[in-house]
């Protein structure tokens, strides 16, 4: 089985129609969003870092932003021959690491830095871009303090995820 | 500033300096705290895709202590010390007596302390050489996996980069079978003032 895992980076992500299981090792902040057509068992898994590419004037790679990763997520599945209706999403992570009292953000704005609130918002994100396209989000394992991993097996559709501080659940 | 630029060699070893110099200082504070012979390695400054920061440290999932510091100033950026858990257990050991076998808040603290104290003396130092003023945060603590704890830091300055340059020394205290990382991540947008000021720019 170890040799079928994929593990899908930051700012990565990748879809597929074989039995692999695919994984993101130590999210904090990022999500990993999972999109899965049980009926054709087809999934992709996104480790996305930040909520929109729209504010960024210079964007780097699609994977990194909510909205792009997820909908190219969507089309690429949909050439494997996947149906967006038969489509189910679970999302991981989105986690608060540090929280730094009076710390200042990149732009020397006073208030809480970008990195303190940047997980709730990649969650909040996903799931409007979610509505959008109108997948069902079915599970999710979010916010809190603590980094997760993620494994997502294509063969079932089973998401799991382990953390340090809570051992393994699966979604 | 464009999102994967090349640095040149000199440039490269211009910002490997800085490591040295940074690196050099704040081992001298840890030292003078425990009262150890601190060991560096030699520092490597180099652009890493996002996707392969972590592999630094040893892979997503270790599990590590964190101590990080927003850097404001003239130049912003992070700079973050990593610690294996067993590093971090020794170290806080030799500064807090105590019996436990977990981390306890009283540990905590003093190795938030000596985050701050070893990104202070790397800060000042690299001040003084450039004449740019850096002015770190309060310290953030994190008990975690290596991956969580940095993808944060990612955010933090990569908002439209798919590389962020990194400035590392491996530190240890042989002794004690303690060694970290001291890493520092200078905005790229940064990059332009550290680099005119070290006289390489361009």
């Amino acid at each position: 089985m170890t040799d079928d895992l994929v593990n899908v980076g930051v700012a990565e992500y990748y879809v597929t129609h074989n039995s692999h299981v695919l994984a993101c090792f130590g999210l904090g902040s990022c999500v990993g969003v999972a999109l899965y057509d049980g009926r054709k068992k087809i999934g992709g898994l996104a480790h996305i870092m930040l909520p929109n590419s729209k504010a960024i004037t210079k964007r780097g790679n699609p994977g990194k932003y909510a909205d792009t990763a997820i909908q190219n997520m969507v089309e690429k599945m949909e050439k494997l021959g996947a149906k967006r209706r038969d489509m189910r999403a679970k999302a991981v992570g989105g986690a608060c690491m540090f929280s730094i009292p009076g710390a200042i953000n990149p732009r020397n704005v006073p208030g809480p830095a970008l990195g303190m609130q940047i997980g709730d918002r990649n969650v909040e994100a996903v799931k409007v871009v979610l509505k959008e396209l109108g997948i069902p989000l079915m599970a999710e394992d979010t916010g809190g303090g603590h980094g997760r991993t993620m494994r997502f097996d294509i063969s079932n559709g089973t998401v799991t995820v382990n953390s340090i501080k809570h051992g393994v659940m699966e979604l | 500033m464009s999102e994967s630029r090349g640095l040149t060699p000199l440039q490269l070893d211009a910002l490997r300096e800085v490591g040295n110099i940074g690196s050099g200082n704040a081992a001298v504070a840890l030292s003078t705290m425990v009262d150890k012979k601190v060991l560096l390695s030699v520092p490597r400054a180099s652009l890493v895709p996002l996707v392969k920061v972590s592999d630094l440290v040893g892979g997503a999932e270790t599990p590590v202590v964190g101590v990080y510091l927003h850097i404001s100033g003239d130049a912003s950026g992070s700079m973050l010390l990593l610690l294996a858990e067993s590093s971090a257990a020794e170290l806080a050991d030799l500064m807090v007596a105590d019996a436990e076998e977990e981390l306890t808040t009283v540990e905590q603290s003093a190795l938030q302390e000596t985050g701050s104290i070893l990104a202070g003396s790397y800060l000042n130092a690299l001040s003084q050489m450039t004449g740019i003023l850096l002015r770190p945060s309060v310290p953030g603590f994190a008990m975690d996996m290596a991956g969580a704890i940095i993808d944060f830091i990612l955010v933090e300055i990569s908002q439209s980069e798919d590389y962020v340059l990194v400035i590392e020394t491996e530190f240890d205290i042989s002794q004690h079978r303690i060694c970290g990382h001291l890493i520092l991540f200078p905005d790229l947008g940064s990059l332009d003032i550290i680099l005119g000021r070290l006289g390489v720019n361009g």
